[in-house]
């Protein structure tokens, strides 16, 4: 199904931006960057287009598109969760192409600061449209009478934790997001850049809990699992 | 006030139209390029750096500096080159093969050139070769790649390895970053040093300039 996701559904935050800027909560902030704030918050008004594509995905399907070009790591938090997943749909989210348009002529201006802004807004933003769709996925399993006790859908995207970023093109072929104007370029990035793909695995809650102790941990310098598994189990004792 | 100090504040406060009048003012009451350089536009980035660090300002404002020095540089540069006063130092820049991201390798140019380095910007997805090919028929000492994919990386190990195999190791000597990149892979490949930051990059760049 393609997703339909309004400007304003992905309208980030500000704290979160100025976090993505490298800007901590309550700091204070220059005239110089809230003039640049606002302008960026002008220039993603005008040029954000969000949409997404999401389809179910049976286990011995997903299995497929999971091994993509085997290139993944030997083990893996995906490989593991997948056995106990209730439910499985790949997705993908995109800001369009305007935004990185906007992004290149802020560049092309010597605009650095403002790009450099507006690129954070942006980042925030696409990930806004991935928890979007998550929460989507929720509520469209849900509907069809999804009721496994503190059941929780979480997002796993190819390039994290032991999926090779490879994996783009059997999910890409699964989904045909061409119809929203998303390509693969031939290393496997997505253009329009400030896009999300991947798995959500509906189960419950505690299928998605895992160590960060797989190898490739070691190397990660993104560490977001952390944050991401912090906030599934904050919210499963608010 | 004297001239200078406020060609330093000007650039401090980003404030781009008033470095300019200012930066001829002081070419006009027969300052030397030099001095106009160094205690004028870098005495400001040096103060904006020092606030950087202790988190007195952000990244946003280091941006604007860095920019409002260009409009000091453009005056100046013309008067270095007659001078013969050379850069700090020429580095080529570029996002690996592969890799169209280019905001963080963006943000080390413009930090590089704030800092008085001259940088060449080969943009994103750069062949190995034509990273090598640009810095020796360039002059430059630094190339300075970046990667936001796994699947990209190997393209760095490349670039050392051409350098190796063409004899520049020692003179052109390189530095990594990016996301997924870290110090035990910039080792992995040889690489001569590893930037975790564009404000970190610069410094890494002056001591691998300096250090030679």
């Amino acid at each position: 199904m393609i997703l339909e996701i309004a400007a304003a559904d992905v309208a980030p935050g500000r704290a979160d931006v100025l976090a993505q800027i490298g800007i901590p909560e309550g700091a204070v902030v220059s005239a110089h960057i809230e003039r640049l704030y606002a302008a960026a918050a002008e220039l993603f008004a005008e040029h954000v287009a969000p949409a997404g594509v999401l389809a179910d995905i049976g286990v011995a399907e997903f299995a497929e598109v999971y091994r993509g070009e085997g290139r993944n790591e030997p083990s893996s938090p995906v490989a593991e969760i997948l056995g106990r997943a209730e439910h499985l749909a790949l997705f993908v989210v995109t800001l369009g192409e305007g935004i990185s348009q906007a992004l290149q002529r802020c560049f092309a201006a010597e605009d650095v600061a403002l790009a450099y802004t507006l690129d954070a807004m942006a980042s925030v933003a696409a990930d806004g449209a991935a928890d979007l769709a998550e929460r989507r996925y929720d509520g469209v399993l849900r509907g069809v009478g999804w009721t496994t006790p503190d059941g929780a859908v979480l997002r796993y995207s190819p390039g994290y934790c032991g999926w090779d970023v490879t994996g783009q093109r059997k999910l890409f072929a699964f989904l045909r997001p061409e119809r929203i104007g998303l390509s693969l370029t031939e290393s496997c990035l997505m253009q329009p850049l400030k896009s999300v793909s991947g798995v959500m695995i509906a189960g419950p809650r505690a299928i998605h809990r895992f160590r960060p102790t797989y190898d490739f941990c070691d190397r990660c310098e993104a560490r977001t699992c952390r944050d991401r598994l912090r906030a599934l189990f904050t919210h499963e004792h608010a | 006030m004297t001239v200078l100090a406020e060609i330093a504040d000007a650039v401090i406060q980003g404030d781009g139209p008033r470095v300019a009048p200012l930066t001829k003012q002081a070419i006009a009451a027969g300052i030397p390029p030099k001095e106009i350089l160094d205690d004028g536009l870098i005495a400001g980035m040096t103060v904006v750096g020092d606030r950087f660090r202790v988190h007195e300002i952000f990244l946003p404002d280091v941006l604007l500096a860095a920019k409002a020095m260009y409009a000091g540089m453009d005056e100046l540069k013309p008067l270095l080159v007659r001078d013969g006063i050379p850069s700090l130092g020429k580095v080529v820049i570029g996002s690996v093969r592969g890799d169209l991201h280019d905001i963080g390798k963006n943000l080390v140019g413009i930090m590089l050139k704030g800092a008085g380095f001259e940088v060449v910007d080969l943009g994103h997805d750069v062949a190995p070769e034509r990273m090598v090919q640009a810095a020796r028929e360039g002059g430059a000492t630094v190339i300075g790649m970046s990667a936001l994919l796994t699947t990209t990386m190997p393209a760095m190990r490349e670039v050392v390895e051409l350098l190796r195999v063409q004899g520049q190791g020692g003179t052109i000597r390189t530095i990594v970053g990016g996301a997924p990149v870290t110090e035990a892979f910039a080792r992995e490949i040889g690489a001569d040093a590893y930037g975790f930051d564009a404000g970190n990059a610069v410094d890494v760049v002056k001591t691998l300039v300096g250090g030679r």
